[in-house]
């Protein structure tokens, strides 16, 4: 047998030795340490369910970071594989005893990873294009009134440019294409202001949400309306970075995290409603944690967040929501929600619901696999993931899933196809449920009267 | 044979997906749950069946590589470090649930079955498998077998050893053997299966179980009792067994803990008390309630300065939630927390936590006790950092003393844990060097070129004591 020790440093290339400094730089000591290796966070991961492979576990990825921080290995194709293979849907955060921040530790190998060596071909046209182009120039876009079509001929003419490196994926892009919303021309934000507004909330539109389901910030405006909110919707928001910072872009992230803090500095409470975003806009003090001054500012931004589904349930007693049939619904938890923002109110919203049957889906608080970016990336993992979940999705027998983040319900309405439930279940956004079912609770008449 | 050549051979076994040898595999299989303890594996292995497990040690037996068993690896004893490098066998793809025979009461599983998973299997079809340990949603029934794991449930329903029926196992030269079976009775040659459970993987490897079931239990009740002093807690421990009353669960907390609790927590526990105890019976409705009612008087009888029971589920569930939050108070609140078994008789219970928190003092290192005070197994448990040398200096020497009260009071080193690489060095005292050398002998006579999870359970050299760090040297 061979001697068991640990490859000698100069056998490995200077470009890993680098990508070791890099990580050694990034990645938190304290939360390194603080993993005890008890193994709670194993039962929660999808990697380790489907692989069985200790590396790809929560703990595992956490013993492999800290291996490269003490200098104990040198992180390869493999590290890098492993923790591209991590959905970062932060299931493990909740299970673990010793408050591991583990969504932070990602985020650290990413940035370190993406600084080193951004990410592969495919990825790094579909980031970098995305990302950069769509996300941060919303603006110009949508002045130009070239959003929409920028969006569809673009963004998919890029994916199926990227096909054609790897015959794996052309399968997956006609899948994301079929999922996509239908766009409708975004027309400007409308608010009606309560007469006695019991509050005042700043709306993050978030950039996804403001292009492909405009339909429903449209709704999340009436809805807090509704509850008596008065809604405000600064104009130099952008997106939150969440997706800049899941794949490492830590960099823009910052920038972006600034522009949002500015943006809402005289606003209370900040609504999000997709809880991708809202994981994102709760981490900012992490993010800008090198800057003093920034740093405090984002406390007091993070505390102002609040999710939709919270800002509701807080005057519920002022809503009332019916379905005109009965319906069955059922729910998938937003790993970003649940596990980021830590918010379980969707569920009671729900079941206020009258003339409807909640029923729980088994493990809705395990990740679907997510749509976007790891979809395309990680085709294999994705597809097994859904694959299970939508075996106890069939198994509800609801005649709508909610959920309540737009990468999830892509990837639910995917998932819907696939499994030949389309005709009989709608998937639907917590937001848009609950507006097409509320009832004014004066005159007692159903919808909002669109 | 040369190295490339076994590697190979172990790869037309399980497949070259199942059997890895990259610097990834081999570092996430060079630690279990126990801090400071870490060496590297030179293959790790995916077993499917009892056939491949056969054929994977028939080629180690031959080249007399070690080879460790691992199911979660979620120990707390260093068990599961390949402390000598060789094979480690990973038994997460052999998670079959086999049977649940409903006529003899039995259920029959793989060893990869995680424990949670058997609970939730056999409750299904109104069954009951007691051994309820505080890391059953993640450990497997092979590890439980391994390391005789006990739970809260241990007082009235006892631990892992009362429920293992029967065993499949491979021998350190490939042989298979089953032991017992669907039996309750059975006599025949000696206990077999009794020495495998607890033997920690260095007597063969566990393929198959067959495990007891009891009927579910149709009710339970929980209450919460508080005390200003130790004593008083300890006794009303004795009083209520001494009525001839066993409950199911008998959990206790000293201040230190209850303080964390608290702060971590903040359910309202009152931190100014000395001691807690959570007290659960199950079985027919009129049974619980009549010996909560005795419970509830003998503990008034010794002065509780406060008693909760749970009227609704949801109150039960508030009781519960402070010994369920224990582990997560205690680990947050440093960056290393080192949890011991340490137990003794019963009666003992004050004489052990004073003499914990007399030696916690003397050397100045941070240690909260609860546990399961019904069968004296506690849980001293340090918050330390494993970056301060000099501190762990300190703890090590602390934990040796309260090894060494332990067995003065006539208990053991190890109530649940298991001995593994953490406690080996203790051994001897317990068991004097007639009880080694037995030990010793049973070991030769299942494995006698030492390849079954070698270095564990017998102290071997100072290297091994604590291989913090190092690559193993085969
Ligand atoms: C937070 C925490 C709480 C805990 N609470 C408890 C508790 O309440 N009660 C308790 O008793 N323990 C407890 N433990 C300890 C631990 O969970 C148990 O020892 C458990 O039985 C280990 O199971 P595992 O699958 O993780 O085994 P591993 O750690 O993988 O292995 C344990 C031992 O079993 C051997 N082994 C594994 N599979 C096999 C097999 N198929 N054949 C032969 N040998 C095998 C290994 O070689 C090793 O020696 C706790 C641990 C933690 C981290
Ligand atoms: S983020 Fe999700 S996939 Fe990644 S380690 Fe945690 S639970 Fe597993
Ligand atoms: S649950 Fe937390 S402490 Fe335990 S292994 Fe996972 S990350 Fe580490």
């Amino acid at each position: 047998m061979p001697k068991s020790t640990c490859p000698p440093l100069n056998q490995v290339s200077e470009r890993n030795l680098s990508l070791a400094e890099a990580l050694q730089n990034t990645l938190d000591e304290d939360q390194l340490t603080q993993c005890m290796r008890c193994g709670f966070c194993l039962p929660a991961c999808p990697t380790y369910r489907e692989t069985g492979f200790e590396d790809a576990s929560p703990r595992g990825r956490i013993a492999l970071m800290k291996a490269v921080y003490d200098g104990e290995i040198n992180p390869g194709k493999d590290f890098i594989n492993q923790i591209n293979l991590c959905l970062g849907c932060r299931g493990c955060e909740p299970a673990c005893p010793a408050g591991v921040s583990y969504g932070r530790l990602l985020e650290q190998s990413r940035s370190a990873i993406y600084q080193h060596k951004p990410a592969n071909r495919i990825g790094k046209s579909f980031q970098q294009i995305l990302l950069r182009q769509f996300f941060l120039h919303q603006n110009r876009l949508k002045k130009a009134g070239s959003l929409l079509g920028f969006y569809q001929r673009s963004v998919l003419k890029i994916l199926v440019d990227c096909t054609r490196l790897n015959h794996i994926l052309p399968k997956q892009i006609r899948d994301l294409e079929s999922i996509l919303p239908v766009v409708e021309p975004v027309s400007d934000l409308q608010t009606v202001p309560p007469a006695k507004p019991v509050g005042r909330v700043g709306l993050f539109r978030g950039c996804i949400m403001d292009v492909l389901f405009a339909r429903t910030n449209q709704h999340t405006i009436q809805l807090l309306n509704a509850a008596g909110y008065e809604v405000i919707i600064p104009d130099d928001q952008t997106c939150c970075g969440a997706l800049h910072a899941h794949t490492g872009d830590r960099n823009q992230s910052v920038r972006l995290a600034k522009q949002n803090i500015e943006a809402f500095a005289g606003i209370d409470v900040v609504c999000s409603n997709a809880g991708g975003c809202g994981a994102m806009l709760v981490e900012y003090a992490e993010l800008l944690k090198d800057e003093p001054e920034w740093h405090q500012k984002a406390l007091s931004f993070e505390k102002k967040i609040r999710d939709i589904s919270e800002l509701l349930y807080d005057q519920i007693e002022r809503l009332s929501f019916r379905t005109p049939v009965h319906q069955r619904v059922t729910y998938q938890d937003s790993c970003h929600l649940i596990n980021g923002m830590k918010v379980t109110t969707p569920r009671r919203l729900l079941k206020k619901v009258e003339n409807t049957t909640f029923v729980e889906l088994t493990e809705a608080n395990r990740c679907c696999g997510s749509a976007g970016i790891y979809n395309i990336l990680q085709p294999e993992m994705a597809n097994r993931l859904l694959k299970e979940k939508m075996g106890h999705v069939k198994n509800t027998r609801a005649d709508v899933l909610i959920t309540s983040n737009p990468g999830c319900l892509l990837q639910m309405k995917l998932g819907v196809n696939r499994a030949g439930l389309a005709g009989s279940m709608e998937v639907m956004h917590l937001v848009d449920f609950l507006a097409e079912n509320i009832q004014n609770k004066q005159s007692g008449m159903i919808g909002t009267g669109q | 044979m040369s190295a490339s050549k076994i590697i190979h051979e172990l790869e037309q076994i399980v497949g070259k997906k199942y059997c890895r040898t990259d610097q990834e595999a081999r570092l996430t299989h060079s630690y279990d749950a126990t801090p400071l303890f870490q060496a590297w594996p030179h293959v790790v292995v995916y077993p499917q069946t009892t056939e491949q497990v056969q054929a994977l040690m028939k080629v180690a037996h031959r080249e007399k590589i070690p080879v460790i068993s691992r199911g979660s690896g979620t120990n707390l004893g260093a068990s599961a470090v390949p402390v000598q490098g060789g094979i480690v066998m990973v038994f997460t793809r052999m998670n079959k649930i086999l049977e649940i025979d409903e006529k003899n009461l039995t259920v029959t599983v793989q060893p990869g079955v995680i424990t949670r998973q058997l609970h939730d299997a056999v409750e299904a079809h109104s069954l009951f498998y007691p051994p309820d340990l505080g890391s059953m949603a993640i450990s497997t029934i092979g590890g439980n077998i391994a390391q005789g794991a006990g739970g809260l449930r241990g007082l009235k329903y006892g631990t892992t050893t009362d429920y293992v029926l029967g065993l499949e196992a491979v021998l350190a030269n490939g042989d298979i053997i089953r032991t017992g079976g669907k039996l309750t009775k059975n006599v025949s040659g000696y206990d077999v299966t009794r020495f495998l459970v607890g033997s920690e993987g260095t007597l063969a490897i566990i393929t198959e179980a067959t495990l007891k079931l009891l009927p579910k239990p149709a009710f339970q009740q929980t209450m919460a009792v508080y005390f200003s002093g130790l004593d008083a807690a300890a006794e009303a421990v004795s009083a209520i067994i001494s009525a001839r009353i066993i409950p199911c669960t008998l959990e206790f907390m000293d201040q230190g803990t209850m303080k964390v609790v608290e702060e971590y927590a903040g359910i309202g526990l009152p931190v100014d008390q000395k001691a807690m105890l959570i007290l659960e019976q199950d079985g027919p409705k009129e049974l619980v309630e009549k010996d909560l009612a005795q419970m509830e008087q003998i503990c008034q009888n010794l002065n509780a300065t406060k008693i909760e029971i749970a009227k609704t589920g949801k109150d039960r569930i508030k009781i519960l939630e402070a010994r369920r939050t224990t582990l997560s108070a205690l680990a947050r609140a440093t960056a290393t927390t080192i949890l011991e078994d340490a137990t003794v008789p019963r009666a003992s219970i004050p004489a052990m936590i004073r003499k914990i928190t007399e030696i916690s003092e003397r050397y100045n290192v941070r240690i909260c006790t609860f546990g399961h005070a019904g069968d004296g197994n506690l849980h001293p448990t340090c918050m330390t950092d494993s970056r301060n040398q000099d501190e762990l200096a300190r703890v090590e020497k602390a934990f040796a003393e309260i090894f060494n009260a332990a067995l003065e009071l006539g208990g053991t080193i190890t109530g649940e844990h298991g001995v593994g690489l953490a406690k080996a060095p203790y051994m001897k005292q317990q068991w004097g060097i007639a009880g080694i050398h037995l030990l010793n002998r049973i070991k030769e006579a299942f494995d006698p070129h030492h390849l079954l999870n070698p270095g564990k359970i017998f102290y071997q050299s100072e290297e091994e004591k604590t291989c913090q760090n190092r690559p193993a040297h085969p």
